[in-house]
C-alpha cells in the first residue's frame, strides 16, 4: 500500500483543499440536526413566529452550504482520483513494457493484464470512496467521542474501552483478508487466461467442436473465482456485525455503569439520554468505517499486486565492458551457455565470430535453440555462461537505448495491432512516408499494399486477422527494415512466403542494405545458403559452422537437410 | 422508433433482465428480505429496552437495579441476535450475488462459444475480457451492497410514512411537494448522467483492449525500444478513460448533495410549520379535534420520523451512481448475450453419420465484407480419397476456402456439398467432425501436453497419445521435459518452441479419424529434417482420406489429384501437375521460378 500512497503525494495540496471543503460541507450538514433539536427544545416554546422562521432560515442556509460544499468537494475528489489513477496506471503500464523477458514470463501476460486493469480499478475505487465518504465518518466519530467526553468522562471512557477490542478485531481480520483478496485476484488471472486462450484459438475449438469442453474448462476457472470471492466475503462480512456488536455492548455497559453512578449521585439520567443520542451518531460512523475497511482490504491486495510489478528489477543491470573484444567482428559468441528454466541447458557452449559486413544464417531442427541465440544476442535474456559481443563490446555494456538502436527484428510469430499498415510499419518511430514505402518495397510488401484500395492507410485489425499469413510476415520484415538497423534479424520471418518472393527479398536486402548485418534464422536451406557464415544448431549445441559449400563438405546434418530440400523443391 | 424511445426501452430492458437474475434466486432472495425485516425490527427493539433501562434508573424510589439488570440483559440479547442476523444476511447476500454473477459470466462465455468467427475477428480480446471482468464486477458490487440497502430503505420509508400520517396529516403535505421534486430531479439527472456512465464502461473496455493488444506484443516492443511511444499511446487512451470517469463522477456528484438539500429544506419546513402549528394549537386557534392540532411531543416525533424518512432517500441518491454504473456494465454484458450466434442448424438438418468424403464446391462466391469479394464463383470437386492442393500467392484466398469448408463463414452464393448433401443443411457439429485439420497458426491451451494432444479425441488411451506423439516425432522431446506429458504449457511461455507446438498439433491430428483432412501450411514451422521424418506418418494419415492441402513443398503438391492455382479470388488453373505444366500458365511459371 505504501508504494501506492506515493502517487497521492504530488496531489497533497489538492487533497488538503478538497478535504477542507468537505469538512466545511460536513460540518454545515451536521449543524442542521443540532439546530433542529434546539428549535424543538428552546425556540418553539417561545411562541414567536419570527424567531421560528429566523432559525428556519439559518437551517436553510446551512443546508445550502452543505449542498454546495459537498458538490464541490466530491467533484474535487473525482479530479484527484482521476489524476491519481491515471498516473498510477501510466507508470504501471510503462513499467510492464520495460520488464525483462524473464520477469514477463514469471508474471505471465494474463496476470499483468489484470493488474493493469481490474487491480487499478480496485485501488481507484477505494481512493475515490475514501475521499467521498472517508471524511464524514471520522468527523462524526471524533466529534461524538469529544462531546461525550465533555459531558461525562467516566461514562465516555466506558464506551471508549470497547475501541481496543474493535481495533483488534479489525486488525485480525485484515491480516486474513488481504491474502484472501490476493487469492481472488489470482483467480481473476486464471479466468482471464482461459478467455484469452479461447479467443485466440476459436478456430481450432470450432473445428473440433470442443465448445462444451471449453465451457467446462472455463467453468472451472469461474467456479474457482466464485469460491474465492465467497470465501473472502464470508470472512470480511464478520467485520461489520462484530464492530456494531462491540459498540452496542459498549452502550449496554454505559447504561449498567450509569445506573451505579446515578444511584451514587455522580451522574444524571439526562446525561445518559443525551449520551444515547451521540452514541447513535458514533455507531453510524463506525458502520461506514467498516465498509471502507472492507474496501481497503480489497484495495490493499490489489495494491500489493501492482507494487510487485512496479518494484520488479527493471532492466538487466548494466555491466562494464572488459575491453577484450575485437572491433572487427560484428557478432561474437564466446562459449555461451543458457537455460530458461535452469533444468537443462537450452544452449550449450556455443562459440562463433562474424566479421564486419558478413551475413549470418542459422539453421537447425525445431526447438534446437535457434531463437535462443537471437534472444541472447538482443539481450532479452542474459547468458548463464560465456560472453556475447556486438562490435567488440559485451552486450551487457550497452544501454537499452543503444541496444535497441542496433536492431531491426522480425520475430517468428510477431504481432500487428489495430492501426493502419503504415503505422504498423512505422511503429511509433520517426520515419518519413518515403522511407516506409522503401522498406515495404524491400520487404516485398509494396505490391500487395498498393493492390488494396486504401493502400498504406488500410486499417489492420487486432492481431492482423484481416491479412494473410504471408502478408503479415512481409509487414514484420518491412517494420524491421524501416529503422535502417545495424543488425537485421529475421527469425524464420519468411516461412509463409513463396519461394520466389523469398528470393526477391534476399536480393533486395543485399542490394538496398549493403551495410547491414543480416541474421537469418530459417528452416529452408535456400534462405540461408548465401550467408557468409551458417550455423547448424542441434539440441542447443553448435554442430556445424561455415559457408554453404564448407558445410556441405564437413557437416553431415547440413548435407542431409540440404539434399532433402533441394530434392523436394519448394513451390507455391 | 425514435432513438429516445429505444434508449428508454433499452434501460427498462436492462432493469427487467437484472431483476430476473435476482428473482431466479428467489429462495435466497426471500431469506434476504426476511432477514432484513427481522434485523431492522431488532435494531428498533434495542433502543426500547435501553429506554426501559433508563426509566428503571430514574424511579421515584432510586435506582431499580433489578429492572436495570433485566433490561440490560435483554439489550445484550437483542444486539447479539441482531449481529448474528446481520452476519447471516451478509453471507446470504454474498452467495446470492456470487451465484448471479458466476451465472452471468458463464452465460457470457457460453455465448461466446456459439458466436461466429467473424465476431472474434472484429472484437478486441481485451474488450471481451473487460466485459467478463470489470463489467461483471461492477454489477456484483451493486448486487451485494446496494440491494440490501434499497430493501432496508423501502422498509424504513414506508414505515416512517405510516407513523407521520398518524401524527399529522397537514405536515405530510410538505413531503407531497418535496418528494416528487426529488424524484423528478433524480430522473432528470440520471437521464443526463447515464450516457456518461455507458461511455465510461466503453472506455474501460478500450483501455483493456489496448493493454491486451500491446502486452501480446511486448517482446517486439522491447526489441524495438518502443516502450515510450506505446506508453504514450496508452496514456492517451488512459487519459480518455479517466476523463470519462471524471465526467461521469463530476456530473453524478451533483445529485446526492442536491437531494440532501431538498431533504434538509423539507426538514426546515417541517420545523417551521410544526412550530407554527404547535403555537396555534397552544393558543387555541386550532382545536384539539382538528387535523391541524399538534402537541410538542408530536412535533418532536414527526421531526424524528421525517429524518428517518429522508435518510434512505439520501442514501439512495448516494448509491444511485453505483447503480448507474452497474446498469451501463449490465448493458455491455447483455450486448454479448444478445449477439447473433452462428445460425442454428436448420430444423430439418441432416445427421451425418458415416461420411464418405466427396466434397464439392459449386460456384461459390464469398467476401468477408460485402464490398470486397475474396472468392468469385469457385467450383472444385474432390472425390473420396483424392488430394486437392491449393497453390497461389499469399492473400489469394486459399485459407478462405478452408474457412468456407469448415463453415466458419457461409458463402454469399453457391453451395458446398459433402457426399452430395449441401453443407448448409447438415448439423454443424457433424460437419466439423468430418474434418481433421492442422493449421499454420498453432494453438495450444494452458493444459498439460497430454491434454493438448488428446484434445481432438477425449476417449484416446494414453498409449494412443504416446503413439501419436511418436509418429509426430515429438515424443522424445516431451519425455525429456522434467514433467514429461504432464508438463503444463504456459501461455506465451518459453518452455516450448513454435515448431514443437506445431508438432503437438500434428500429433493431435494423428489421433483423429475424420474422413476429410485439411493441412494449411501444416509443417511451415517444422524444420525440414523433422518434416521428412514425419512424412511417412503424414502420408499414412492422408491415405483413403479426402485432403485439402495448402503447402510449399512440391513433392506434396506434385502427387495431388487436383491442383488449384488461385489468384485474386478466382481459380486460374486447375488440373494435375503434368497437365498444368503442359499448359504453361502461372503454375508453370511458379514451378520454374525455383530454378531461377
Amino acid at each position: 500500500m505504501k508504494r501506492i500512497w506515493m502517487y497521492l503525494k504530488p496531489l497533497k495540496r489538492r487533497i488538503a483543499l478538497g478535504t477542507a471543503v468537505k469538512v466545511f460541507g460536513t460540518v454545515a450538514e451536521l449543524i442542521i440536526p443540532f439546530l433542529l433539536s434546539y428549535i424543538l427544545d428552546h425556540v418553539i416554546v417561545t411562541n414567536d413566529v419570527g424567531t421560528i422562521v429566523g432559525y428556519g432560515v439559518l437551517m436553510a442556509v446551512c443546508a445550502v452550504a452543505a449542498c454546495v460544499g459537498n458538490i464541490v468537494a466530491n467533484r474535487m475528489a473525482a479530479k484527484t482520483t482521476m489524476l491519481f489513477s491515471a498516473e498510477m496506471r501510466r507508470e504501471l503500464f510503462s513499467k510492464t513494457l520495460r520488464l525483462s523477458a524473464r520477469s514477463t514470463d514469471r508474471f505471465t501476460i494474463p496476470s499483468l493484464e489484470s493488474r493493469i486493469t481490474t487491480d487499478t480499478y480496485n485501488v481507484q475505487n477505494f481512493i475515490g470512496m475514501m475521499q467521498r465518504m472517508g471524511i464524514r465518518a471520522p468527523i462524526l466519530l471524533l466529534g461524538g467521542i469529544a462531546v461525550t467526553l465533555l459531558m461525562d468522562e467516566k461514562l465516555a471512557l466506558v464506551m471508549i474501552a470497547t475501541l481496543p477490542f474493535i481495533f483488534a478485531v479489525v486488525y485480525g481480520i485484515s491480516r486474513k483478508g488481504v491474502p484472501l483478496y490476493a487469492q481472488v485476484q489470482k483467480s481473476v488471472d486464471g479466468m482471464v487466461r482461459v478467455v484469452r486462450e479461447d479467443v485466440q484459438g476459436i478456430r481450432v475449438i470450432k473445428a473440433l467442436s470442443k465448445e462444451d469442453y471449453e465451457n467446462a474448462r472455463y467453468d472451472n476457472a469461474n467456479v474457482a473465482l466464485k469460491k474465492q470471492e465467497t470465501k473472502a466475503g464470508t470472512i470480511m462480512g464478520i467485520v461489520n456485525p462484530v464492530m456494531t456488536l462491540l459498540m452496542n455492548l459498549g452502550i449496554v455497559a454505559v447504561i449498567a455503569v450509569s445506573a451505579y453512578f446515578v444511584s451514587t449521585g455522580q451522574s444524571s439520567v439526562a446525561t445518559v439520554i443525551a449520551f444515547m443520542q451521540y452514541f447513535t451518531l458514533i455507531s453510524m460512523a463506525m458502520m461506514s468505517l467498516s465498509r471502507m475497511f472492507v474496501m481497503y482490504t480489497k484495495c490493499a491486495a490489489s495494491a500489493a499486486r501492482i507494487a510487485s510489478v512496479l518494484d520488479e528489477e527493471e532492466e538487466l543491470s548494466l555491466c562494464k565492458d572488459d575491453g577484450n573484444g575485437d572491433e572487427s567482428f560484428s557478432i561474437v559468441f564466446d562459449h555461451v551457455s543458457f537455460s530458461y528454466l535452469g533444468v537443462r541447458d537450452n544452449l550449450h557452449d556455443v562459440s562463433f565470430s562474424l566479421q564486419k559486413g558478413e551475413t549470418l544464417g542459422i539453421i537447425g531442427a525445431t526447438g534446437s535453440g535457434k531463437s535462443t541465440i537471437l534472444r541472447l544476442l538482443m539481450r532479452l535474456y542474459d547468458a548463464d555462461g560465456g560472453t556475447v559481443r556486438i562490435h567488440g563490446r559485451d552486450v551487457r555494456s550497452f544501454t537499452p537505448e543503444e541496444r535497441t538502436a542496433l536492431f531491426g527484428v522480425a520475430f517468428q510469430n510477431d504481432f500487428l495491432y489495430a492501426a493502419s499498415i503504415e503505422e504498423n510499419i512505422r511503429f511509433g518511430r520517426e520515419i518519413a512516408h518515403d522511407a516506409i514505402v522503401k522498406a515495404a518495397k524491400i520487404a516485398q510488401a509494396h505490391e500487395f499494399i498498393t493492390a488494396i484500395p486504401e493502400g498504406y492507410e488500410y486499417e489492420v485489425s487486432t492481431g492482423g486477422t484481416n491479412l494473410s499469413g504471408g502478408q503479415r510476415q512481409r509487414l514484420w520484415i518491412a517494420r524491421a527494415v524501416a529503422g535502417d538497423p545495424d543488425i537485421l534479424i529475421l527469425d524464420d520471418a519468411s516461412s509463409a512466403l513463396d519461394y520466389k518472393t523469398d528470393a526477391n527479398l534476399r536480393a533486395a536486402l543485399v542490394k538496398e542494405l549493403p551495410d547491414t548485418t543480416v541474421v537469418t534464422v530459417a528452416q529452408r536451406v535456400s534462405s540461408v545458403k548465401d550467408c557468409d557464415l551458417i550455423l547448424v544448431i542441434d539440441d542447443g549445441a553448435l554442430i556445424g559452422c561455415g559457408t554453404h559449400e564448407e558445410l556441405l563438405a564437413t557437416c553431415a546434418e547440413y548435407r542431409e537437410i540440404s539434399e532433402s530440400q533441394m530434392g523436394g523443391a519448394f513451390l507455391e | 422508433m425514435s432513438d429516445k424511445d429505444k434508449s428508454s426501452k433499452k434501460k427498462k430492458g436492462v432493469f427487467r433482465r437484472l431483476s430476473k437474475y435476482v428473482l431466479q434466486q428467489w429462495p435466497l432472495f426471500l431469506v434476504a428480505v426476511l432477514l432484513t425485516l427481522v434485523s431492522n425490527q431488532l435494531s428498533l427493539m434495542g433502543p426500547r429496552y435501553s429506554g426501559a433501562a433508563i426509566d428503571a434508573i430514574e424511579t421515584s424510589g432510586g435506582v431499580d437495579f433489578g429492572a436495570v439488570f433485566e433490561n440490560v440483559l435483554w439489550m445484550i440479547g437483542c444486539y447479539v441476535l441482531s449481529a448474528l442476523l446481520s452476519y447471516v444476511l451478509a453471507v446470504v447476500m454474498l452467495r446470492l450475488s456470487q451465484r448471479i454473477i458466476a451465472k452471468m459470466r458463464k452465460q457470457v462465455f457460453e455465448k461466446l462459444m456459439t458466436l461466429p468467427i467473424s465476431y472474434f475477428d472484429t472484437h478486441a480480446t481485451g474488450d471481451i475480457i473487460s466485459r467478463l471482468s470489470y463489467d461483471v464486477d461492477t454489477i456484483n458490487s451493486t448486487l451485494s451492497h446496494d440491494l440490501v440497502q434499497i430493501l432496508t430503505s423501502l422498509y424504513t420509508v414506508i414505515g416512517s410514512l405510516v407513523f407521520m400520517w398518524q401524527i399529522s396529516k397537514p405536515m405530510i403535505l410538505i413531503f407531497v411537494l418535496t418528494v416528487p421534486l426529488s424524484l423528478l430531479f433524480t430522473r432528470y439527472r440520471s437521464k443526463k448522467v447515464r450516457p456518461l456512465f455507458s461511455k465510461r464502461s466503453k472506455k474501460y473496455g478500450e483501455l483493456n483492449g489496448f493493454a491486451e493488444e500491446m502486452l501480446t506484443g511486448s517482446r517486439t516492443i522491447s526489441a524495438y525500444g518502443r516502450e515510450r511511444v506505446i506508453s504514450s499511446r496508452f496514456n492517451g487512451i488512459n487519459d480518455e478513460a479517466m476523463d470519462a470517469y471524471y465526467k461521469a463522477e463530476y456530473n453524478a456528484a451533483l445529485l446526492f448533495p442536491t437531494i440532501n438539500l431538498i431533504n434538509n429544506l423539507s426538514l426546515t419546513l417541517v420545523a417551521i410549520l410544526g412550530g407554527v402549528l404547535y403555537m396555534f394549537s397552544q393558543n387555541g386557534t386550532v382545536l384539539a379535534s382538528s387535523v391541524f392540532f399538534i402537541t410538542l411531543g408530536g412535533v418532536a416525533q414527526f421531526v424524528q420520523y421525517s429524518r428517518k424518512f429522508a435518510g434512505p432517500i439520501n442514501e439512495f441518491s448516494n448509491i444511485l451512481h453505483e447503480i448507474q454504473s452497474a446498469f451501463s456494465a449490465a448493458e455491455r454484458v447483455f450486448a454479448v448475450l444478445d449477439e447473433e450466434p452462428e445460425p442454428t442448424d436448420a430444423a430439418d438438418a441432416q445427421e451425418l453419420k458415416t461420411v464418405k468424403g466427396d466434397v464439392h464446391l459449386r460456384e461459390v462466391t464469398f467476401g468477408y465484407t460485402a464490398d470486397k469479394c475474396v472468392l468469385d464463383k469457385v467450383s472444385v470437386t474432390a472425390k473420396k480419397g483424392q488430394t486437392v492442393a491449393i497453390v497461389g500467392p499469399t492473400g489469394a484466398g486459399k485459407t478462405t476456402i478452408i474457412h468456407l469448408l469448415m463453415r466458419f463463414y457461409d458463402p454469399q452464393s453457391g453451395e458446398i456439398t459433402i457426399d452430395g448433401i449441401p453443407s448448409m443443411r447438415l448439423r454443424r457439429a457433424d460437419l466439423r467432425a468430418a474434418f481433421n485439420m492442422v493449421l499454420q497458426d498453432t494453438w495450444l491451451f494452458g493444459g498439460t501436453i497430454f491434454e493438448n494432444i488428446a484434445y481432438g479425441r477425449e476417449d484416446a488411451t494414453p498409449d494412443e497419445v504416446y503413439e501419436a506423439a511418436r509418429r509426430a516425432k515429438i515424443d522424445d522431446f516431451i519425455r525429456s521435459l522434467p514433467q514429461g506429458y504432464d508438463t503444463v504449457l504456459s501461455d506465451d511461455g518459453v518452455n516450448i518452441s513454435k515448431g514443437q507446438k506445431q508438432l503437438i498439433t500434428i500429433a493431435r491430428a494423428f489421433l483423429s479419424e475424420a474422413p476429410i483432412l485439411i493441412l494449411d501450411e501444416a509443417t511451415s514451422n517444422v524444420d525440414s529434417r523433422t518434416e521428412i521424418q514425419i512424412q511417412n506418418a503424414m502420408t499414412a494419415l492422408m491415405e483413403n482420406k479426402t485432403c485439402f492441402i495448402i503447402a510449399h513443398r512440391l513433392s506434396t503438391i506434385q502427387n495431388a489429384d487436383t491442383i488449384l492455382v488461385v489468384k485474386d479470388g478466382a481459380i486460374l488453373e486447375q488440373g494435375t501437375h503434368e497437365s498444368l505444366l503442359r499448359r504453361g500458365g502461372l503454375y508453370h511459371t511458379l514451378y520454374h521460378s525455383q530454378f531461377h
